[in-house]
């Protein structure tokens, strides 16, 4: 099955002109110059079919449901032209002992080549028994194929982060994949789910160059998570305005304000949603008219109502009254001993005569 | 820590530990406060105390004949930085909505690029006032630490809003959540520093004022 790309892309009937566009497309929403698109050319015409092996975590399947919905490039189009996806038990035909032959299979043929992506976060808890494949343990399959790996590609928030698995109080004791494996280049593609054209760009990154693109400190590419939701959003400058939806249903909503009071975490997200969208760029969730959830950061699950404003308190106030009794009663307590002081002080006191000024 | 998780803990335990620590001791002293008593006045009023507490609490505001000039700094740097707070803390929207949140009570605000007008002119004037403590001999021989940090946790909160506001060298959430913090620390010192003038001035003025009338110096 692997072979140059170029070749299968002529026999699927695209034209050099159709191919180069495809490339500067790419190389445009990496933030790469536009030379890097010819080279991202060459490199992708020449290339072998790198394997790429999906692993299944603790997912909830949204980041295949996601990718699949890809539309620059196709997931059609990735998975037959430009990778050699082996493993993916969602998508593949093969079940059950096949597909884990076809696991050993793709593990023994490309060792220290093929791409590992994980969707999901890893379970510790029991020693990782809240979440096998095949009778292995989530962990025990990562420590195994972490090091035959090129590079590892965290998919979605889950494997980033943790994600809800691990939101409060993580029973299975979820962490993130780069919790686990230390000594490999991570990618982080947070978001629940990530943006399907941020995961097939960051693997035609890979496929151009040989490495993974440019990673921030949390280890997302830095082309797609470099700016907040908020700084791209096509409401700010209703929020600059001070115009801000109060419900859902007002005047402010119909007029397109800024939804911040409403809970919009725009503000501290980090992610491409403002200017890449969704579904063929068609919409976006603040388009829609709600506000970010702030999804592809760390545990956004625990960071308060998804409905209260930024500057609001994430808990109701609960231990203001007992500590305003606790006030009172050091007062009464403090008032009392100085009282009892000023009792004793003037029980002590002695009326000075003459006399002892004589003494 | 990331940033967002720095920003929850500040605005959900962070706030509730500062918020419970400020009425705790807000209240224990205003009762310590109140709870000293005085002894029983037998003597007859010579004037009505109302009137003379309330002349001085405005008297006392004012600068007394001939301090203006001599220390205008004081005066006019005083004035801007505690008008400025007031008005940054109480008028700016989005506290108005963190008030209402807590306990229910809205009123209108200011526009935000008047708010960041005022609140250049309190840094500045906290600026001002602290220059002024260090460089003049006598004021820096009275002052101690407690006026040091009153002044720090003052200045913070201001300094991290505006930065926050206006998205300058850190990221938002992390100076939202500084700002939270700064806010804190000054919710935490308030009731056991000097800075408690905030719910004593006026009653200790008003006192003053009533009992020298009571005694027959009415203001």
């Amino acid at each position: 099955m692997q072979g140059p790309l170029f070749d299968s892309f002529a026999g699927r009937g695209l034209s050099r002109r159709g191919f180069l566009k495809y490339c500067a497309t790419l190389a445009s929403l990496l933030a790469l110059p536009p030379s890097a698109g010819r080279a991202m050319a060459e490199a992708l015409a020449a290339a072998r079919r790198p394997s790429v092996i999906w692993l299944p975590f603790q997912e909830c399947t949204g980041c295949t449901e996601s990718i699949t919905r890809s539309h620059t490039p196709t997931i059609e189009g990735m998975i037959f032209d430009m990778v050699s996806l082996d493993y993916q038990e969602t998508l593949m035909a093969a079940a059950g002992h096949q597909a884990e032959q076809a696991l050993a299979k793709a593990v023994e043929d490309n060792k220290g080549k093929f791409l590992l992506i994980v969707d999901g976060s890893v379970a510790t808890g029991l020693e990782g028994a809240y979440s096998c494949i095949a009778g292995k343990t989530n962990l025990a399959l990562l420590k195994e194929l972490a090091p035959h790996a090129a590079a590892i590609v965290a998919m979605g928030s889950c494997a980033s982060y943790g994600g809800i698995p691990k939101a409060n109080p993580n029973p299975t004791g979820a962490v993130a994949v780069s919790d686990i494996v230390k000594d490999k280049p991570i990618v982080n593609i947070p978001g629940c789910p990530p943006i399907p054209v941020v995961m097939t760009a960051v693997l035609a990154h890979f496929l151009t160059f040989g490495r993974l693109p440019e990673l921030d400190r949390l280890g997302r590419p830095k082309a797609f998570y470099g700016e907040t939701i908020h700084d791209r959003c096509y409401r700010r400058p209703f929020y600059d305005q001070g115009k801000f939806a109060k419900t859902f249903d007002d005047e402010g909503a119909r007029n397109g304000w800024c939804l911040f009071e409403l809970g919009c975490k725009g503000p501290v997200t980090y992610n491409a949603c403002a200017h890449v969208k969704w579904n063929d760029h068609t919409s976006w969730p603040v388009e829609s008219g709600h506000g970010c959830l702030g999804c592809s950061e760390p545990d956004f699950w625990d960071a308060g109502s998804f409905y209260k404003a930024l500057s609001m308190p994430a808990n109701p106030l609960k231990t203001v009254v007992p500590a305003a009794a606790v006030g009172v009663a050091a007062g009464v307590a403090v008032t009392w001993y100085n009282r009892s002081h000023k009792a004793a002080a003037r029980k002590a006191h002695e009326t000075a005569g003459v006399a002892d000024l004589e003494k | 820590m990331t940033e967002l998780q720095l920003l929850t803990w500040a605005r959900g335990t962070g706030l509730n530990i500062a918020l419970s620590i400020f009425v705790l001791g807000v209240i224990w002293r205003l009762v310590e406060i109140y709870g000293l008593g005085r002894k029983q006045d037998l003597a007859p009023a010579r004037h009505r105390d109302g009137a003379s507490g309330w002349n001085t609490i405005l008297r006392r505001s004012l600068a007394p004949p001939g301090l203006f000039k001599r220390s205008p700094i004081t005066y006019i740097g005083g004035y801007v930085f505690h008008l400025g707070l007031a008005i940054v803390v109480f008028l700016f929207a989005p506290h108005i909505k963190l008030i209402q949140g807590l306990v229910g009570l809205s009123w209108p605000g200011l526009p935000s690029q008047l708010i960041d007008l005022v609140t250049v002119v309190t840094l500045a004037a906290l600026l001002v006032v602290l220059w002024d403590r260090i460089v003049k001999p006598v004021k820096r021989y009275l002052s101690n630490f407690e006026d040091w940090i009153t002044w720090l946790v003052t200045f913070l909160p201001v300094l991290t809003g505006y930065l926050a506001v206006k998205h300058l060298f850190l990221p938002y959430t992390t100076l939202l959540a500084l700002h939270i913090l700064s806010a804190e620390l000054l919710l935490v010192v308030l009731p056991f520093t000097k800075l408690f003038h905030a719910f004593t001035s006026f009653g200790s003025r008003w006192y003053n004022g009533a009992i020298n009338g009571h005694r027959g110096v009415p203001t």
